[in-house]
């Protein structure tokens, strides 16, 4: 509960205000610090250094150090188990490594503040899809507008100025965005009328409208058809050539990742056992030997 | 900070004051309240079966306790013999039992664990409603023979039958704990719980596994039934009282009989000694609410309990 | 459920069109029709439990908390506005009111703290310590009954700019008022972005914390809100149905009642509670009407007691079983069914 006061606009106002009057010109905000990183902020998008996170006693992530660059599509691939997703949950703020260290949008971070992600620019879709099953299609994603919105709940309840312009804003982008992702058909309908690959478009939709830096992608295409993993590629690629966005997703096809991705890293128990473009990793031979010669030209 | 050589050497009033504290009544207090703490955990034992294999929070086990003592009471009083009576309740119960599993529990296998708790509750007021529309609502005394005196222990007085209570809910939990962890069903039931579908593919028998914990459950039950019934009198409050349960679930985390037992000591203590030594400045009554704020508090430093697992949240 | 903007229909599948005629039928019709018992017995508790109801649905219908701690807040909602009124000379009666349903807000954001570390059952457990406390408060300490022997409050007289509403219909009436306003205004919310949010958190915390959705401030809201509504609910019972009350009117069987209402009504909806409250309050006037043509003089009121515990504990698992969704649920499905309306 104390993150949440720590972490809260109004702490963080009083807090600056009190450490400016105390130190003057040096005026320091509460919480995050500088990264050292501070040579080359225009290229890095984030970067993990030396994260180490384990589960009461099982090693999940062993010092691992990601390094990507802004507007770049990385994969980060492995055998199951190799703990991918806890890379995400640790970006997102969900797991706090017991080493290292998570740089983004140019602060350093132990653990990131999961309540102000979408505010840093980050913004994620979940494996086993984290839809709100009680609103439709369009609130699901007129809500992820909430990180650029003020307004309280009284105006929202009178429904004027501020509040009306908030609203008519977020209503504007969502059906941009359902254009760009084809899904002005399911506007209106309820979350579980849904198809399966839909709901994943869905969840795409809404981590895209809050116009995120960094887009992170839990197995988008897990148990997709291929026609609907084409579709997912497309709208992946899409989105970055549209909106510059740094993507970093998880996925097994790895005919997928090779088409798509600019920079792969390879994650086997928890070590990183490969880093670098699709075709270095198709011939390394140490990720072969980790997938026992499932990496192959499709 | 003046040291114990000191306080020796000069022997100030702080001392006086001290032994001016009566330890003995403290003590008897204390004991009695964990005395009463054993039959709490006793109770909690029965919801944390069914939690445990089934997943199922069971609100309706005060309501079978208040079951199980009715029906047991009143057979005695028809004149059937005390052995008949238990048989014959216990069988009730089983039978209750698998009832409430096949007509309330199998249709909502599927649903969120809020809609069972739902359900249960909605149990809770049929049974109720049923056990004193078929056998009245008026207050039944039940003697189990064990007579009510003080026995004085190193100077304390105890109460005989809280002693006795004690040890025969002691006993049980003893043996329900054995139960799970070192025979084979109880291993299946454990499994059931964890997985459901995993226990399905290797051949575990669900319902009759879940028919066997609503047994237990109704078991627990009766000798819950009838120590709090000896205690206080069978009558519709029982159900009440044995909702203090929860807070011992809470303490305890609703799925570790051990968390139970000491949930269920602890509780029991300071309820009885906040409602001596503190109770009087408010006129009484702190029992109400009491253990209830303290799971509140203790909640708020441990959300899972004592002994409760701690659920990592699998994004 | 939200209601996305559509252009303008016919006049029968307009959203607004029941809530406006129940409207004009219940200022209308009704304060012409029937003798006081009707107004006394049925329709001003149906409105009040369906209030309650409204208040309990955005907590733990729309926001998902479980709550089994309302019937404390309606208590305190009656002591304060009974007090209010009692110790500040002068004060309007709305505003007694108002200011009680302030001062349940008050006490349900404290008691809502805890809902950020706490779930489920582990919440449910904490709202009955509420429930516990606030009863055994309000008994026994005098002061919040002004120290009346028995720890019962009197209502004051129903005087509202001059206009007295002490009739059965004057009661009826003044309660009807109230809580349109109330369920219209959180009609409005659940619509609107916060309603959104609370959706949001009940149906997946972490994905809406990930967005950016303020938890704690969402779920206070929440509790404030809520027990706002249960609050002013409270001083409507005590000012406008029952007259006098005790804090033992306010048990834990009464929490439970409100959770039925919307459970049986339809969690998440408006019109679920008004659905749920309306069978709540009928019914056992029904089983004691039938009971007694069927079985006579056994028939006593233990037994009504007894049976009404049975049927009801019936009813909410049938509904959970048969239609999770409630009887709002079971309206839409009885409206399509009727293509006039659908």
């Amino acid at each position: 509960m104390s993150q949440e006061i720590i972490q809260s606009p109004a702490f963080r106002v009083a807090a600056s205000t009190l450490s400016g009057r105390i130190f003057g010109k040096y005026r320091k905000t509460a919480v995050a610090t500088e990264s050292p990183r501070k040579d080359a902020p225009s290229l890095t998008a984030l970067s993990l250094e030396g994260i180490t996170l384990s589960f009461g006693g099982v090693k999940a992530i062993s010092n691992v150090s990601i390094h990507i660059i802004k507007g770049e599509i990385v994969s980060i691939i492995g055998p199951n188990g190799a703990g991918k997703s806890s890379l995400i949950n640790l970006i997102s703020g969900i797991y706090q490594p017991d080493q290292g260290r998570i740089h983004l949008v140019g602060k350093s971070f132990r653990r990131v503040p999961t309540q102000r992600l979408a505010r840093l620019g980050v913004s994620r879709t979940f494996q086993n899809l984290a839809l709100f099953k009680g609103l439709s299609v369009f609130d699901n994603i007129t809500i992820a507008r909430v990180k650029a919105q003020r307004a309280t709940f009284l105006e929202h309840l009178i429904g004027v100025g501020r509040a009306r312009r908030e609203r008519l804003d977020a209503n504007e982008r969502a059906e941009r965005i359902l254009d760009f992702l084809h899904l002005r058909p399911s506007r209106d309908r309820l979350i579980s009328t849904l198809p399966y690959g839909i709901q994943k478009r869905v969840e795409l939709a809404r981590a895209l409208v809050a116009e995120p830096d960094i887009l992170l992608l839990d197995e988008p295409m897990a148990g997709m058809t291929p026609a609907d993993k084409l579709e997912m590629t497309y709208f992946i690629r899409a989105a970055r050539d549209e909106f510059g966005i740094t993507v970093i997703l998880i996925e097994h096809d790895i005919a997928v990742v090779m088409g798509l991705s600019d920079h792969v890293v390879v994650l086997d128990h928890g070590i990183k056992i490969a880093d670098g473009t699709p075709d270095e990793i198709k011939g390394n031979q140490a990720v072969i030997d980790a997938y026992m010669g499932v990496v192959q030209e499709e | 900070m003046p040291t114990w050589a000191w306080y020796k050497k000069n022997k100030t009033n702080k001392f006086i004051v001290m032994s001016d504290f009566d330890w003995l009544f403290f003590s008897e207090v204390l004991v009695g309240g964990l005395l009463a703490g054993v039959m709490y955990s006793l109770v909690a034992i029965g919801f944390v079966l069914v939690y445990k294999t089934s997943g199922v929070f069971n609100f309706a086990q005060g309501s079978m306790v208040l079951f199980a003592a009715l029906t047991f009471v009143s057979l005695v009083e028809r004149g059937v013999s005390f052995p008949l009576a238990l048989m014959a309740t216990f069988a009730l119960m089983t039978l209750l039992g698998l009832t409430i599993e096949r007509t309330v529990l199998r249709p909502l296998v599927n649903q969120p664990p809020i809609t069972l708790f739902m359900a249960t509750l909605g149990l809770s007021y049929i049974i109720e409603g049923g056990a004193q529309l078929l056998w009245g609502a008026q207050v039944h005394g039940l003697e189990l023979g064990i007579d009510d005196t003080p026995l004085e222990i190193s100077g304390m007085l105890i109460s005989k039958f809280d002693l006795i209570a004690a040890g025969i809910s002691a006993a049980m939990v003893a043996l329900l704990t054995a139960f799970f962890r070192y025979t084979r069903i109880g291993l299946s039931f454990r499994a059931a719980a964890d997985d459901t579908l995993a226990a399905l593919t290797i051949g575990l028998k669900l319902p009759r596994i879940w028919g066997a914990v609503w047994a237990a459950a109704g078991l627990v039950s009766i000798v819950a039934g009838l120590l709090w019934g000896a205690r206080l009198g069978v009558q519709f409050s029982l159900s009440l009282v044995v909702l203090k349960a929860l807070p011992v679930l809470v303490l305890g985390g609703f799925d570790s009989i051990l968390g139970v037992i000491i949930g269920g000591l602890l509780i029991g203590a300071l309820e009885k000694v906040s409602e001596v030594y503190i109770g009087p400045f408010f006129g009484g009554g702190i029992e109400t609410w009491f253990a209830y704020v303290i799971a509140l508090a203790f909640l708020l430093i441990r959300p899972a309990g004592l002994f409760g697992q701690k659920l990592i949240e699998r994004a | 459920m939200t209601t996305p903007s559509r252009p303008s229909l016919p006049l029968l599948k307009n959203p607004w069109i029941a809530p406006l005629l129940a409207l004009v039928i219940a200022y209308g019709v009704v304060p012409f029709l029937s003798g006081s018992y009707v107004f006394d017995a049925i329709l001003t508790p149906f409105l009040v439990l369906s209030l309650a109801g409204v208040g309990l649905n955005l907590l733990t219908g729309y926001t998902g908390q479980l709550s089994l701690g309302s019937a404390a807040f309606m208590a305190v909602g009656a002591f304060a506005a009974f007090n209010f009124n009692l110790r500040i000379p002068g004060l309007p009666l709305v505003a007694s009111i108002l200011l009680a349903g302030a001062s349940a807000a008050l006490i349900g954001i404290v008691f809502g703290l805890p809902s950020l570390r706490l779930k489920g059952f582990y919440l449910a457990v904490s709202t009955l310590a509420i429930q516990f406390f606030v009863q055994w408060a309000l008994t026994k300490f005098g002061w919040f009954s002004n120290n009346s022997p028995s720890g019962v409050i009197d209502a004051p007289p129903l005087h509202v700019l001059g206009i007295s509403f002490d009739s059965a219909v004057g009661r009826y009436l003044f309660t009807l008022t109230i809580v349109t306003i109330l369920t219209a205004l959180s009609w409005r919310l659940v619509t609107t972005r916060t309603g959104h949010h609370f959706i949001a958190v009940r149906d997946h915390e972490l994905a809406a914390k990930v967005l950016g959705v303020p938890i704690l401030r969402t779920k206070l809201l929440a509790f404030g809100l809520s027990s706002f509504i249960i609050g002013v609910a409270g001083a409507l019972w005590a000012f406008a149905y029952l007259r006098t009350v005790e804090s033992a009117g306010f048990n834990l069987d009464r929490s439970f009642q409100i959770v039925f209402i919307i459970i049986i009504g339809g969690l998440a909806t408006i019109r679920g509670s008004f659905l749920g409250a309306a069978l709540i309050v009928v019914f056992p006037l029904i089983l004691s009407r039938l009971g007694s043509f069927l079985l006579g003089n056994i028939f006593n009121s233990g037994v009504l007691e007894m049976s009404q515990r049975i049927v009801l504990g019936t009813l909410i698992i049938l509904f959970l079983i048969a239609e999770p969704n409630g009887l709002a649920a079971l309206l839409e499905r009885l409206k399509r069914r009727i293509p006039l309306l659908s």
